[in-house]
């Protein structure tokens, strides 16, 4: 099942490398991680997206928590959450496929946020799923290049 | 007073309690080696390999259960070191190891002698630190200190730029305590855990107690000595546990797994409850995990939350320290009654009297497991005993018992060639009144002869028992067993005479090659307190560890030797 696992850090110089090389180490997966710097400037919030049985999320969570540099480690999964991931996409536009294309960014609410001679930069925020179908949607044309965030979340309790 | 920053860390190293240093001298390290000269508090020991040093420095924190210390250079020093450091990691050993590291301006120049230390140990340390502030020397030796032997020990590396050993700051008070806000030590267990497992131990009617390196590094001896005799329930211990329960006592069915005893084996596989206390479920004990402990529940006792349900599903954890977790379960079991388990010990006593542990002798030729009952003998149960890996490591394990916590030493995890002789150098270290035997291999003490010479240096005398039947014994074993015979690469032409190398290095050096001669040799040697001795005692050449559990077999599937008292429809498990 996938897992979003969210991992409190302590904002140290190779303190990425730590978590990471856990995971490379030990044969856990990693769909996609982010990592940024949060409000308290000693900590960073690391977003890893893994799959894995109940058991390897457990041996995830545990390992994680064994890092000293970990501060906080919350499967996002077992609780109510909000999930993001950030798209930007870069599509051939040209007459004929203008106002498909368009159509497409109306449809799902997407920002143009770059146009050229002959292309849109799109960005697109929301859950993986509406990410997926909007590339699913753009296949149809030209996409030139595609870069996204990978998951981040919160949880929604206090 | 200004300080620089080499004096800051020796000092540090002295409010730690620290009474020796394991080391090598290089390039970056030389002005903590300049403040070490003045410092009369801190003995340093000079290896002839930073591999000895890790590994000296292994064996003295497992044999004092102090932190072992270890310093090196930067680059070669520390890449030297990572055998040891890993080793020790593996086992769960506290130690601090220091590396030099060139200056701060030059780190990621590929400047000379620069390696990225704490990358390239990052898999194989609890923690590391790269100090880039002449201010947080003492707060990260605090650290380092306060991490490797808190919790689940393990080795911590300080890499430390020569720049920072060079700066002056004004002197400051060592700190008195350390607050890591994302490290929290596991202390008592909780009561509800502590009630489950004893509910399931008092259901239990075949019950076995399987214990680990932890009671030894959480110094549970008395705690988990009085907790089975209470009980008076069967007790089988790890490589790595030996000692915790005095192997002498009757409830003690030796060690299990790979090469484990027999009724160790059986219990195991035929038991309703398992006490796993302070062990890890590692492969080499579990053999098939599919096939094993078919019947029985599962109690596991650890300090460690991710050992819990690793390879095996456990039923009912507890997560703490094992002394007081056995303090508590003592208590929880005075509260109830337990079954009758005369049956059960019927059963054992019926895999005991196939004595798995029998084996022939023939007239002249020195049996390897007859030189560890000598030793056994000679010593009295008595001394320290480091090993290197091999046939040797296990029959040390089988032959020797060992009453007493902290008396076997060997690289259980890691299973490191060339442990041994440092590793005693070490234990003669920490014990200097204590009789220190290195059981070691033609192989195995190969990997590590150039330590003979820091013996003589620093006096720490050693009896090397070199078990010398020209094979990588453990090697040439699977081979025959798996590999039809093949012995690709496992003779070992062209031994030295070790007679003679000891006696280059200024030991003593005795070849025994009779039977006869092996007792005499053995009194001899430690006779000589003040002396390091080399016997090189030529073994029988072909000599198998029996019993095993051949890959992917259960515990109930062991090889056994030909000695042994099987009759009948046993006879089978031969085959497997």
């Amino acid at each position: 099942m996938r897992h979003i696992i969210s991992v409190m850090l302590e904002n140290e110089a190779g303190a990425l490398s730590r978590v990471s090389g856990l995971f490379s180490a030990r044969g856990f997966n990693i769909e996609s991680l982010t990592v940024a710097p949060t409000n308290d400037p000693t900590l960073s919030r690391m977003t890893i997206v893994s799959i894995g049985d109940d058991g390897i999320i457990e041996q995830i969570v545990k390992q994680l928590n064994k890092l000293v540099d970990v501060a906080k480690v919350t499967d996002l999964t077992a609780t109510e959450h909000i999930e993001r991931e950030l798209l930007l996409v870069k599509v051939y536009v040209n007459k004929d496929t203008q106002a498909d294309i368009d159509k497409k960014i109306d449809d799902f609410a997407c920002k143009i946020v770059d146009v050229s001679e002959d292309s849109y930069i799109i960005e697109l925020a929301g859950q993986g799923k509406k990410i997926d179908d909007f590339l699913d949607a753009l296949d149809a044309f030209r996409i030139l290049e595609v870069s996204r965030t990978g998951v981040t979340g919160v949880c929604q309790k206090r | 007073m200004k300080l620089n920053g080499a004096k800051i860390l020796v000092n540090s190293l002295q409010s730690e309690g620290v009474k020796h240093i394991f080391g090598y001298p290089g390039g970056a390290v030389l002005h903590i080696y300049d403040a070490l000269d003045a410092c009369t508090e801190i003995d340093h020991i000079l290896v002839r390999h930073e591999q000895g040093a890790a590994h000296a420095a292994d064996g003295y924190a497992r044999t004092s259960g102090k932190c072992g210390v270890a310093l090196v250079t930067s680059g070669p020093g520390i890449t030297n070191a990572v055998t040891g450091i890993a080793t020790a990691y593996m086992d769960s050993i506290p130690m601090v190891i220091i590396s030099g590291q060139v200056p701060s301006q030059l780190i990621g120049n590929d400047a000379f002698q620069e390696v990225d230390a704490v990358g390239i140990t990052r898999s194989c340390v609890k923690h590391n630190f790269l100090i880039k502030d002449i201010n947080k020397i003492a707060s990260t030796v605090k650290k380092a200190f306060h991490i490797a032997t808190t919790g689940r020990p393990g080795p911590v590396l300080i890499d430390i730029p020569k720049d920072i050993t060079i700066a002056e700051i004004e002197e400051q008070e060592y700190p008195s305590s350390v607050d890591i806000r994302s490290y929290s030590v596991v202390g008592r267990a909780n009561a509800e855990q502590i009630n489950a497992a004893a509910d399931l131990i008092a259901n239990a009617k075949r019950p076995i107690i399987y214990t680990g390196g932890g009671c030894i590094t959480g110094n549970a001896s008395n705690e988990l000595t009085k907790f089975t005799k209470n009980l008076g329930f069967p007790i089988t211990q790890t490589l790595m546990g030996l000692g915790a329960y005095p192997a002498t006592d009757k409830l003690s069915l030796g060690m299990l797994g790979m090469h484990g005893t027999y009724e160790a084996n059986m219990a195991m596989h035929g038991s309703d409850c398992v006490i796993a206390v302070g062990a890890r479920f590692d492969d080499r004990v579990t053999a098939n995990v599919d096939k094993f402990c078919p019947a029985a529940k599962i109690v596991h006792i650890d300090i460690d939350p991710t050992s819990i349900s690793k390879n095996v599903a456990v039923d009912a954890p507890i997560v703490g320290d094992v002394k007081s977790v056995l303090e508590d379960l003592i208590a929880a079991m005075n509260t109830r009654s337990i079954q009758d388990i005369s049956t059960w010990w019927s059963d054992i006593k019926k895999w005991r009297s196939i004595d798995s542990l029998a084996y022939k002798t023939s007239k002249g030729v020195i049996k390897p497991q007859s030189v560890i009952e000598a030793l056994y003998d000679v010593t009295k149960g008595n001394a320290i005993v480091s090993t290197d890996v091999g046939q040797h490591q296990m029959w040390a394990a089988q032959y020797y018992k060992f009453d007493e916590p902290r008396r076997l030493i060997t690289s259980g995890g890691l299973g490191t060639m060339g442990f041994g002789l440092p590793a005693a150098m070490g234990a003669k270290v920490a014990m200097p009144d204590m009789d220190v035997a290195c059981v070691t291999g033609d192989g195995s003490i190969q990997m590590m002869t150039q330590e003979l010479s820091t013996m003589l240096q620093f006096s720490t005398p050693v009896k090397i028992i070199n078990m010398n039947n020209s094979y990588l014994g453990m090697v040439r074993q699977w081979q025959e067993f798996f590999y039809e015979k093949r012995y690709s690469m496992s003779y070992m032409d062209s031994i030295p005479d070790f007679v003679k190398l000891a006696e280059s290095y200024g030991h003593i050096g005795i070849k025994v090659e009779d039977e006869s001669d092996l007792k005499p040799a053995l009194i001899e040697a430690f006779k000589q307190k003040d002396r390091t001795v080399f016997l090189d005692i030529i073994t029988d050449h072909t000599e198998n560890v029996f019993p095993m559990i051949p890959a992917g077999a259960g515990h109930n599937e062991m090889i056994l030797g030909d000695r042994d008292k099987i009759e009948g429809d046993n006879q089978g498990v031969n085959l497997v």
